[in-house]
């Protein structure tokens, strides 16, 4: 097969480090690789570059892949080419100097670049920086700094951030004056609140740096070279030098030219491809991913991560859904950890010590039991741990003054290191640390093999994530990856995109057919039930139902019991039922002698120990519609009284609670669908942690939730009993767009509201809601139907 | 002492499915695969009682509905790796679709004999 061009225009970290990625996967084979870079070199470390203006490290010492490596790769790199023109119809990028290269596969990894604000006399009059006046962002930057203050006896440095900062720094060790000039209240406060700024800012002073804070520049003075800067209070500062460390801005000029959505940045979706194009990538800081435009490396590693996963095709699920920040680092001596969010907002807790004589400042503000933002400065030592939990959204201990300090006591574990051997990972099925090691050992090194050897995250499924970081640890970082953990279902070796495209190709109706013509005839039992629920949907009325291939509880309409028995719902819309009804479940379970009845957390009522052979019996003695509560399928909506008595209530939640079940019964899903409608933001249904819930905010509006997450706001006017409004139904646009989306994209049995639940992303299409609803795949009777 | 005792009809078990059948007084889960072949196991999982007659069969294998622990019909041997093995008899599919199955006779039976 012939090779298809990848085009990188970008040579910087993203750029380079995303070839790598491809490399890594056996891109060379597939791709020729033609790389474009405004600067004349290969690629080099950015983030080294204080080091360089500090004297720490040579310039030679940077760079991360020399001009070798784009040869022994077969990489053709057009240097110091800054790409002007994308013709995406003709599928040519065009450089400023007229190198064209054509493309398959595009990637932008443009970066940014600093920005200078639009101070009068930064510019010289031939538009040039004045002399003495520079950026801090490339290595001609650096090597302009440095030359220039051999010869400087005072410098300045608009910007009191992080880069300004390191600016400073550097810039002490050659023997200059510094004073850093910044806009803000106090220093780097995007990481910083006042607090810590004011410590950060007196152990700089401490150093010899002059900070100027809330100061605004007004000009930069000198005829042809800076002399001085003036601000707005009318105040001056004589410096011979001027360093402009303002922030950055992305280079997404060329995307906005080639016609692709920009906002801050080049838009991309979870691929990170362009929302406009899919040939089109864009990685790192031109790219916007989420509303969020991120200028730190972590993010790109994991970004370029699915970006080589996907053009290769290794995994073409492969997602990035965004990153949390925080930062470790040192600045100026000073070390610093900072993540989230710096002030507390209304309701959140506070944790917080100063030592300002010795530059200590911590300061954790802890949300429903999360971290959710901290500043650590000074020491450090507790970094680790609080930027794990912060990450991983972990709960924290009830013994806060832990996660300030150690006292030599025990602390709350978190670590795989500190795990003692007999802790259970999987409490579902009582795996222990020191089980999966021995997992390990005997072999069993990839994630996938270990759970199936030890059945740990096997259960619920929601310590996954642990177990994988455990077998990781005993694998000693080094885990294999095994391809089958992304199959859709394990009988068949295609996910979830690739197994709804050859079952549409190759008209496959039926499970069996599947197993026939994808798994070389061999039959599955755990694969047959999702891909039962997959071929339905993807058929709606063509699909050709065998019994066999669904699990017993679809077999017999209800839902099995540890005994072999059953439970028996029958439907109860929004948990309204009329007494002639409750009479005649009474009449039933007194009938049958049924052992148990209880109400359910969907608000229905359960008959629980039925034996099988009297389902029909009791399905037909009920005479209601069932409520599916055996299958994985919308179940039920769950509902609080709302306008009709409760003196709060904002919307008619029972109305569209009731609206929503004769919408969604029986509709099939990867894993089971319970949502609830809340009359007002009280949640008395707790509506905000359902797989969707809504809650009415008045003025018939309603909010949408999903994964404890608001989702949209949305005008709705929900059926009123008895009553259809049809006008302004806007509340389905939502819900219409979200279901089906899940339905794709989920993986079977897992739950739309666990947090962190692992999502496919393809552009596979399956039916909408409509017309995909359950039908009776019962073979006696049909029992268990009733009036649907 | 073994004996093969006539215990029903092919046509009374859907392919893929199983069903429970009374041999001299004990059941016993027999089980008709997709490509035609009949198995017998004991009834319920040794895990905890689960019945396997209302699991999943594939291939040769059957997965208990309860804890998805799976056995190779033919030999009864646990492919999960977390269940003891279950216990199968020798069934034979006659001409007319009769099947036969091969167990020991209960001893007050052999008594009374």
């Amino acid at each position: 097969m012939a090779k298809l061009r990848l085009v990188v225009v970008g040579n910087g970290m993203a750029g380079a480090r995303a070839v790598e990625e491809v490399l890594i996967r056996g891109g060379g084979d597939q791709f020729d690789i033609v790389m474009f870079g405004d600067e004349p070199y290969g690629n080099y470390n950015r983030i080294l570059l204080s080091s360089i203006l500090s004297g720490a490290q040579d310039p030679g010492e940077i760079f991360i892949n020399p001009l070798d490596w784009y040869r022994d790769n077969n990489i053709v790199l057009h240097a110091g080419a800054l790409v002007v023109e994308i013709d995406r119809a003709a599928k040519v990028v065009s450089s400023e100097s007229g190198v064209r290269e054509a493309y398959d596969k595009l990637l932008i990894a443009t970066g940014s670049r600093a920005f200078f604000p639009p101070i009068p006399g930064v510019y010289g009059p031939d538009k040039r920086l004045k002399r003495g006046v520079f950026g801090f962002r490339n290595i001609d930057d650096c090597n302009g700094i440095i030359a220039h203050a051999q010869r400087s006896s005072r410098a300045a440095v608009i910007g009191g951030g992080l880069l300004g900062l390191e600016a400073a720094r550097g810039l002490m060790t050659h023997d200059c004056e510094v004073h850093v000039v910044h806009l803000g209240k106090h220093l780097m406060n995007m990481q910083l609140d006042a607090p810590g700024g004011a410590i950060l800012k007196s152990s700089m002073e401490k150093l010899g740096v002059t900070v100027h804070l809330e100061k605004s520049t007004a000009a930069v003075l000198g005829d042809d070279c800076v002399t001085g800067l003036a601000f707005k209070d009318g105040s001056t500062l004589a410096c011979d030098m001027l360093v402009i460390a303002a922030g950055i801005r992305p280079n997404a000029e060329i995307g906005l030219r080639a016609g692709l959505t920009v906002g801050r940045a080049i838009v991309v979706d979870n691929h990170m491809r362009s929302v406009d194009d899919a040939n089109v990538y864009a990685v790192g800081e031109c790219a916007q991913h989420r509303g969020q435009v991120y200028g730190l490396v972590a993010p790109l590693w994991e970004q370029v991560k699915v970006f080589a996963d996907h053009i290769t095709q290794r995994n073409l699920d492969a997602a990035y859904y965004g990153s949390k920040l925080a930062t470790k680092l040192k600045v100026m001596g000073v070390e610093l950890a900072s993540m989230g969010i710096t002030d507390p907002i209304e309701g959140d807790e506070l944790i917080q010590f100063t030592e300002p004589k010795k530059g200590t400042y911590k300061k954790l503000i802890v949300r429903d039991g999360r971290l959710v933002g901290g500043i650590l400065m000074g020491d450090i030592s507790k970094a680790a741990y609080l930027m794990q939990a912060f990450d991983r959204d972990a709960p924290l201990p009830e013994e806060r003054l832990s996660l300030l300090f150690d006292f030599g006591a025990p602390s709350q574990k978190i670590t795989i290191d500190e795990m003692p051997a007999d802790m259970q990972v999987c409490n579902c099925n009582g795996v222990t640390k020191a089980a999966l090691g021995a997992c390990v050992a005997a072999g069993n090194r990839t994630t996938k093999a270990a759970m199936d050897a030890s059945r740990a995250g096997k259960g619920c499924g929601s310590c996954k994530n642990l177990v994988a970081e455990v077998v990781l640890w005993f694998c000693g970082g080094e885990v294999e990856e095994d391809p089958s953990i992304h199959y859709y279902v394990p009988g068949v070796p295609l996910t979830k995109p690739q197994l709804i495209a050859a079952a549409r190709e190759q008209g496959l109706k039926s499970v069996s057919s599947v197993f026939k013509a994808l798994a070389g005839g061999l039959e599955d039992a755990a694969s047959k039930p999702a891909l039962a629920s997959l071929l339905a949907t993807i058929w709606n009325d063509e699909y050709e139902d065998e019994r066999d291939a669904r699990f017993i509880n679809d077999r017999v309409h209800g839902n099995i019991q540890k005994d072999g028995t059953f439970s028996v719902i029958p439907e109860m819309p929004g948990g309204v039922c009329t007494p002639d009804e409750l009479i005649r479940i009474a009449g039933v379970a007194v009938k049958y002698k049924v052992p148990l009845v209880k109400l359910t957390g969907g608000q229905r009522i359960d008959l629980l120990g039925i034996p099988k052979d009297q389902l029909p019996a009791v399905w037909s003695a009920l005479g209601m519609p069932a409520g599916f509560a055996w299958g994985k399928s919308y179940r039920t909506c769950k509902s609080c009284v709302g306008t009709d008595f409760c003196r709060y209530g904002l919307g008619d939640s029972m109305g569209l609670a009731y609206k929503i079940e004769k919408r969604l019964r029986g509709i099939d899903s990867p894993a089971k669908l319970k949502l609830a409608t809340a009359g007002c933001p009280r949640n008395c249904s707790e509506a905000l942690i359902k797989d969707v819930g809504f809650v009415a905010i008045g003025d018939d509006k309603w909010e949408i939730y999903r994964r404890c997450r608001r989702l949209a706001c949305s005008q709705g006017r929900p059926h009123v009993h008895g009553r259809q409004r049809r006008s302004r139904d806007r509340i389905w646009r939502p819900v219409h767009a979200i279901l089906p989306r899940e339905r794709q994209m989920a993986r079977a049995y897992l739950r739309f509201c666990r947090p962190n639940r692992h999502r496919t992303n393809s552009r596979g299409h399956c039916g909408g809601l409509r017309r995909t609803r359950r039908r009776s795949r019962c073979g006696d009777a049909g029992f268990g139907r009733g009036r649907l | 002492m073994a004996c093969q005792i006539l215990v029903g009809n092919v046509d009374q078990i859907p392919k893929g499915e199983a069903r429970i059948f009374k041999v001299d007084g004990q059941d016993i889960a027999i089980y008709h695969t997709h490509p035609g072949e009949v198995f017998a196991t004991q009834p319920d999982c040794p895990h905890r009682g689960g019945p396997l007659a209302d699991g999943l069969i594939g291939g040769t294998s059957v997965v208990c509905p309860l804890h998805d622990r799976s056995f190779d019909l033919r030999t009864g041997k646990n492919l999960s790796g977390d269940c003891i093995d279950i216990r199968t008899y020798p069934v034979t599919l006659k001409q007319d679709g009769g099947i036969a199955v091969q167990i020991e006779v209960a001893r007050h039976r052999e008594g009374l004999g």
